[in-house]
């Protein structure tokens, strides 16, 4: 491996779910959940992915921990010295690789087993793995427990008696049980009342830069996206819209759907409203069958007659800084950071 | 408090009160403020604050076992001061005001919508309740209205159901039921914060379109600084029950007072270039029951005094109308702290 390789590298990557129809289940299309999407996180760095709802932000973490198995494409892995293709390797293949990936999840209510004790919860994938037992396992719980900033004497306690941000450490505890290199977050800060959520996320920060941990955090929040990211991923319909340095992405937004993203945060303060003319009309369109040419053209205020017909291609606009828009060098688009 | 003659509705030291077997769970604990007419109050809290409580005692659906007591006079359109807290919950007169002179809106649409009615029925069912009978008029006005809030091809929609409707278009029919009867006041608990960015400001546009064009006014509860920045006029910040601060939204989000509010400013994430850790607010919202009548935010403030453990402050009203309950906001204002 040489020092500018990137842990996880994701190329191509296509995730389609047939539309069956009748009783003998013929196939009649796909819903391209996810399209042709390619991106790289390096170590001790996080990749944003954001979205609104349907974009296919959730799918896209599911195919790279292969909790799906994909349709195409090439999920390249590097743990340790060498590469490995995760995408195509078969339940058994996979075994090794498991656990140097792990996910949270956004609720925390339902990630966790009701009839579990804590200590049952986070002790599992050490007990699945064999790494731990006896005295062992219970003191790498009561590690894990610290780490995570709950007191080591809730071991006992279900998961009813906590609150939800304390479930989300839960969460946390049980996906660093492993050791792993990378996690995915799915939205884990996003059923999180704001004061909380600023722990959780203080706590993820410190995490990662403690133990080198590699994030791809999944969220629709810009705000959130914007403080943890290193770069940032802008989805939209299974496609990627723009991708680039968080800062430059920020300030320097290349493709209208990122501008309107941007536009439509309300903004805590009386004096930033958001403007009548800025206004995204229209809803997301239905994946199973979406627009010709560029998704976004039926929304977009710049949209012209190409947009209608062409799908524009991922391209470079600046360093490290990627648009699929016809028209992203001519446009003058505005950031959110001032 | 008032000192408005334009004022539509009086809160005066409201407590709800759930007696349960194991205690008092005192979800508002004397709350008192006033919604004036034209105008939208804010109301702002994380979970557990008290905001939905309040919109269901002053609608007077508060599950069992909840007891209301205080006063909520309703300034009626005939000039009439009606106790609301003093009428049978289920008699004529409170059926008269609820639905028709104050309407609400859910945060879930589609639990709040009935889904083996069409759309039609459950809008023209509202008008039918309070005494127009005219079935042709009925369906023209929610027809009028389906179109007024955006909802494309409003005379063929009105015959589906809601579970044809997207999340975003739920909405807009609910807010359309809200306002077949033209209520004074809208109670909006929570109404965008199931949607996407880019859908809910298309929704705060449109509420705000239709207060301004209705003339009436919203109380508008949700947990989002910047949905407050944008809707309301007047903000009142609710914590554990109690509200801790009262004022302008301009007052409230530039010159807060309380250190809740300050702290809770505090905790969101910023778009700001530097990347500083976020200033979390330690611990949770809790619930205790029975609690002691001290300040409730004691435990979690960084300027609590030992008398903040012994008494509730009283709320302090400054000349320009801010409110705020708190020992410590002189020395917060004059800088001593901090």
């Amino acid at each position: 491996m040489t020092e500018n390789s990137p842990i996880l590298e994701v190329k191509n990557l296509k995730k389609y779910f047939p539309i069956e129809k009748g009783i003998l289940r013929r196939v009649v299309g796909n819903v391209k959940a996810v399209d042709d999407l390619s991106f790289h996180i390096h170590a001790g760095k996080t990749l944003g992915l954001v979205g609104e709802s349907g974009s296919g932000k959730t799918t896209v973490g599911h195919c790279v921990i292969r909790a799906y198995d994909i349709t195409d494409g090439e999920i390249i892995f590097r743990p340790n010295d060498k590469d490995v293709e995760l995408g195509h390797l078969s339940r058994k293949e996979l075994r090794p690789y498991r656990k140097h990936m792990q996910m949270i999840f956004q609720d925390p209510y339902s990630s966790l087993d009701p009839r579990k004790t804590v200590f049952d919860i986070i002790s599992e994938p050490l007990r699945i793995n064999k790494t731990h037992s006896g005295k062992a396992l219970e003191n790498r719980v009561r590690e894990l427990l610290e780490l995570v900033g709950l007191e080591v004497k809730y071991m006992k306690r279900y998961p009813h008696a906590f609150s939800g941000g304390q479930r989300q450490r839960l969460g946390i505890a049980r996906a660093l049980a492993l050791n792993p290199k990378v996690i995915i977050c799915d939205e884990a800060v996003s059923a999180l009342d704001v004061s909380v959520q600023a722990q959780i996320i203080n706590l993820l920060v410190d995490l990662q830069k403690e133990f080198g941990l590699t994030y791809l955090f999944i969220a629709h929040d810009l705000s959130v996206i914007e403080h943890i990211s290193d770069e940032v991923m802008v989805m939209y319909v299974g496609r990627v819209m723009e991708y680039a340095d968080t800062q430059e992405l920020f300030r320097n937004p290349k493709h209208p759907y990122t501008e309107a993203l941007m536009k439509s945060i309300p903004i805590p303060d009386p004096d930033r409203p958001l403007l009548d003319e800025d206004e995204v009309v229209g809803e997301l369109p239905d994946p199973a069958n979406p627009p010709t040419g560029c998704y976004f053209h039926p929304r977009c205020k710049y949209a012209q007659q190409i947009c209608r017909e062409k799908t524009p291609p991922l391209m470079q606009v600046g360093d490290n800084h990627t648009s699929a828009c016809h028209f992203a060098d001519e446009l003058e688009l505005q950031g959110l950071i001032i | 408090m008032s000192e408005h003659d334009d004022v539509l509705l009086e809160v005066k030291n409201l407590k709800t009160y759930f007696a349960l077997d194991e205690g008092t769970l005192k979800a508002l604990d004397d709350v008192s403020f006033e919604i004036r007419k034209n105008r939208v109050l804010g109301v702002v809290g994380e979970s557990g604050c008290g905001k939905s409580v309040t919109a269901q005692s002053i609608m007077q659906i508060v599950p069992k076992p909840g007891t209301v007591s205080g006063e909520i006079l309703w300034h009626g359109s005939d000039g009439e001061v009606i106790d609301i807290g003093q009428l049978d919950v289920e008699g004529e007169q409170m059926r008269q005001i609820r639905g028709n002179e104050i309407a609400m809106i859910f945060q879930e649409p589609m639990t709040a919508f009935s889904p083996v009615h069409t759309i039609g029925n459950q809008l023209t069912e509202s008008y039918f309740v309070h005494g127009k009978h005219n079935k042709a008029e009925a369906r023209k006005r929610a027809i009028e209205l389906l179109e007024d809030v955006g909802i494309p091809a409003a005379d063929r929609r009105i015959d589906e159901y809601t579970f044809q409707l997207s999340g975003g278009m739920r909405q807009r029919a609910m807010i359309a039921m809200a306002m077949m009867n033209q209520p004074q006041l809208l109670i909006a608990d929570e109404p965008t914060t199931a949607l996407d960015v880019t859908i809910q400001a298309q929704i705060l546009r449109l509420m705000k379109r239709l207060q301004r064009e209705f003339g009436m006014a919203i109380m508008f509860i949700t947990h989002d600084l910047g949905v407050i920045a944008n809707m309301a006029d007047d903000v009142a910040v609710m914590y554990r029950g109690k509200m801790v601060e009262f004022g302008t939204v301009r007052q409230v989000l530039k010159a807060p007072k309380h250190p809740y509010t300050k702290a809770l400013l505090r905790s969101i994430p910023n778009f700001s270039l530097d990347k500083q850790r976020l200033e979390a607010i330690q611990g949770t919202v809790g619930m205790p029951l029975d609690p002691p009548n001290e300040c409730p935010y004691n435990n979690r403030c960084d300027v609590a005094t030992p008398e903040c453990f012994v008494a509730m402050p009283e709320t302090t009203r400054f000349a320009d109308g801010h409110c705020v309950a708190c020992y410590r906001y002189t020395d917060i204002e004059e800088g001593t702290l901090e």
